[in-house]
């Protein structure tokens, strides 16, 4: 049965929440990411969450991080100055392997910016906002639907991996009003996270497991563990020993490797004939979707390759769709930021070249087709 | 945890290596240093309420006194400078079933936390609060805090501290706290009979340790060792009949200490939760 409805991407995303089975909200209002807070606190009631708007995104990160250390599904969601304020707290999270999923919509910057205008201004400081190494998943949907989707998809992958999970997406994707049949997008099941069991004697907290992820100690059920930022041994306490240390960071992200295939997913259109390929997220992969129709009705091979994994990047992907590509394009709401990794993983095999927009109106599919024929000629 | 208040206090004698994970022992505070006495205090609190350490969950933020729910035997988490608070809030309100204590610093809560602390007391969640207020940041080896004395030298007064104090309980009461209070660490008793009170508190509680730096501001400040330093601190304060012993001259300027403020206003997470069972029960 069809379910059809207008929503806004904003709006998806807190709908996907409560469909993955978010019970907990904390949250600080911001333009363009304040419907997601406002959805929430009209949704969480219903199933017996729990919304709390704090006093700041600081707080609204700790607030997140310390009730999934009770248990819960939690999230929160902000812009810009917001998401900066946010990296203490996340990479706790990041450090103490603490489920939660951010919600950031992207606005121009640097500082307060545009606040009402789209920007991809983000991709960086999404992948090495916090300081020091660390695991981070980051979605980027490019539709209504796919807040929807890829919001419980993050649940999913937080919950599964005890990673923390940004999902990106511009103003124009949170504000973007579409048809959805929400019917048709529910999770056939939802994925839990795995609390520890068993034998409290002797137990550690972050012991090296076949799949690399802990089993979660949570608090009442009887294993009195501790949680810090500082580097940890299996124990869950600080160790400053050299070898001990290393090894527990590199488990935190040899985790994200090992789990590479659950994490990677990506959209190809029309790219196994492409001359051109274009790489693309969010609304700037919309354009370059119509982009690639236009161009083909022009006679120009080109193709797309959306990231919807954008961190970490899906490296083998794009190299095995590339095939007899002559050229690869980037268009995209920054100054060039995804193209670093593009140039990163494609310069020496073939050009690169970006198309870069900061005026705080999204790329159209005319800027595109422009540039694609410009790079051809 | 209102009907807490009426559950006889567990009489069995306290020991603190039944609340302590014996084995990160040695510890790693200086000699002398107040924060072990105020660990003490809080657990004796712990062990005359019956508290069952499965739901008791201690969250600290950095700085030595952070470093304490290390060796606390509960669910502990240590978290981020200043931030203690936000992360009890989630946890509090996810977890009404447990027992959230915070212990937290004189910087961490009153200089990078102050915007957390004003509004926990504001709010009113079921949380306690433990700030051990020793006037210097310890950990990062002895910069000015909001309550170092004036005229006090620290690493960053080398001249002596020119700003104003803060008076935490003041502050606390102002925002709205519940509960208050504060102790010195030489009254031990009538810490643990404070925290007692604190933990039992339906609402937001806030206790001031008046904790002692002996390592770095005593030694900065000439202020002698640990029985030197606790026992002028005693002297400076107003006695109380909250105290066991009341054996120092009255002074009228002194801070005072035992249960400043003791009002009943309604629990954050039960407002909240009634809100919503309201809402759902009406099938919104
Ligand atoms: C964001 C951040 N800023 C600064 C620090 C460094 N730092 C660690 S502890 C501390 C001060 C601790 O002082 P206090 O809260 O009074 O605790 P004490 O050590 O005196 O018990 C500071 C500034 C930090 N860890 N994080
Ligand atoms: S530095 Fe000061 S506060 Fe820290 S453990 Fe030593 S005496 Fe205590
Ligand atoms: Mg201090």
């Amino acid at each position: 049965m069809a379910n059809q409805i207008n929503l806004q991407g904003n709006q998806a995303c807190a709908l996907g929440a409560i469909a993955a089975g978010c019970t907990f909200y904390a949250g600080y209002p911001i333009t363009p990411s304040s419907e997601v807070a406002e959805a929430m606190s009209r949704e969480l009631p219903k199933v017996g969450g729990t919304f709390i708007q704090m006093e700041d995104e600081i707080a609204s990160m700790g607030a997140v991080v310390g009730a999934s250390m009770g248990g819960l599904k939690a999230m929160t969601a902000t812009s810009g100055p917001g998401f900066s304020l946010k990296q203490e707290n996340l990479g706790y999270a990041c450090g103490a392997e603490i489920p939660c999923v951010i919600i950031n919509v992207m606005r121009g910057g640097p500082s307060t910016g545009m606040p009402t205008r789209p920007a991809q201004g983000d991709i960086m400081q999404a992948r090495w906002g916090t300081h020091g190494d660390h695991p981070i998943i980051v979605l980027t949907p490019a539709s209504v639907a796919e807040c929807y989707t890829e919001t419980i998809r993050a649940f999913e992958l937080t919950e599964r991996l005890r990673v923390p999970v940004i999902v990106l997406i511009d103003e124009v994707i949170g504000h973007l009003v579409e048809t959805v049949d929400l019917d048709a997008l529910q999770p056939e099941k939802l994925v839990e996270r795995t609390f520890a069991t068993g034998s409290k004697d002797g137990f550690e907290p972050y012991a090296v497991t076949d799949d690399m992820i802990p089993p979660f100690p949570r608090p009442g059920d009887g294993f009195r563990s501790h949680t810090t930022g500082l580097t940890h041994l299996p124990s869950g306490f600080p160790t400053q020993n050299p070898a001990k240390a290393e090894a527990a960071l590199v488990r935190t992200t040899d985790k994200l490797d090992l789990h590479a295939d659950l994490i990677a997913s990506n959209e190809l259109v029309q790219t196994k004939d492409a001359d051109l390929l274009i790489v693309a997220l969010g609304i700037s992969a919309r354009a370059a979707q119509q982009a690639v129709t236009d161009l083909r009705a022009d006679g120009i091979k080109a193709g797309l390759f959306r990231p919807k994994t954008l961190w970490p990047f899906p490296e083998s992907d794009l190299k095995a769709c590339v095939n007899g590509a002559k050229a690869i394009l980037v268009p995209e709401m920054n100054q060039g930021q995804m193209i670093l990794e593009i140039e990163r993983l494609m310069a020496r095999d073939l050009p690169v070249i970006g198309l870069n927009k900061i005026d705080g109106e999204a790329i159209t599919p005319a800027e595109i087709v422009a540039k694609v024929n410009e790079v051809l000629s | 945890m209102k009907d807490a208040v009426e559950t006889p206090l567990n009489e069995a004698e306290f020991h603190i290596n039944d609340y302590i994970r014996l084995e990160q022992m040695p510890h790693f505070l200086c000699p002398g240093c107040g924060h072990g006495i105020a660990l003490r205090a809080l657990l004796w609190a712990v062990h005359e309420l019956g508290i069952d350490k499965d739901k008791l969950a201690i969250v600290s933020g950095i700085g030595c006194s952070g470093r304490l729910s290390a060796y606390i035997d509960a669910n502990t988490f240590h978290t981020t400078h200043g931030r203690p608070l936000a992360y009890a809030t989630g946890l509090a309100l996810a977890r009404p079933d447990l027992h959230v204590i915070v212990i937290t610093g004189d910087g961490d809560s009153l200089a990078i936390g102050g915007n957390h602390l004003i509004h926990a007391c504001r709010r009113n969640l079921n949380l306690t609060c433990m700030m051990l207020n020793n006037e210097i940041y310890g950990m990062t080896g002895g910069q000015v805090s909001p309550t170092t004395s004036p005229d006090r030298y620290t690493t960053t007064t080398p001249a002596g501290n020119t700003e104003p104090v803060f008076d935490a309980c003041a502050l606390a009461t102002a925002a709205g706290a519940g509960f208050v209070g504060r102790e010195v660490t030489m009254q031990v008793t009538g810490l643990k009979n404070l925290m007692r009170d604190a933990i039992q508190h339906d609402g937001f509680s806030f206790v001031e340790v008046i904790s002692d730096c002996t390592e770095i501001y005593g030694r900065k400040n000439d202020l002698g060792n640990s029985p030197e330093m606790i026992l002028s601190q005693k002297s400076q304060m107003r006695p109380d009949a909250y105290r066991n012993t009341v054996d120092v001259p009255f002074r009228p300027n002194a801070l005072t200490c035992g249960v400043l403020t003791k009002t009943d206003r309604p629990e954050y997470g039960k407002a909240y939760r009634d809100m919503t069972a309201r809402l759902r029960g009406e099938g919104k």
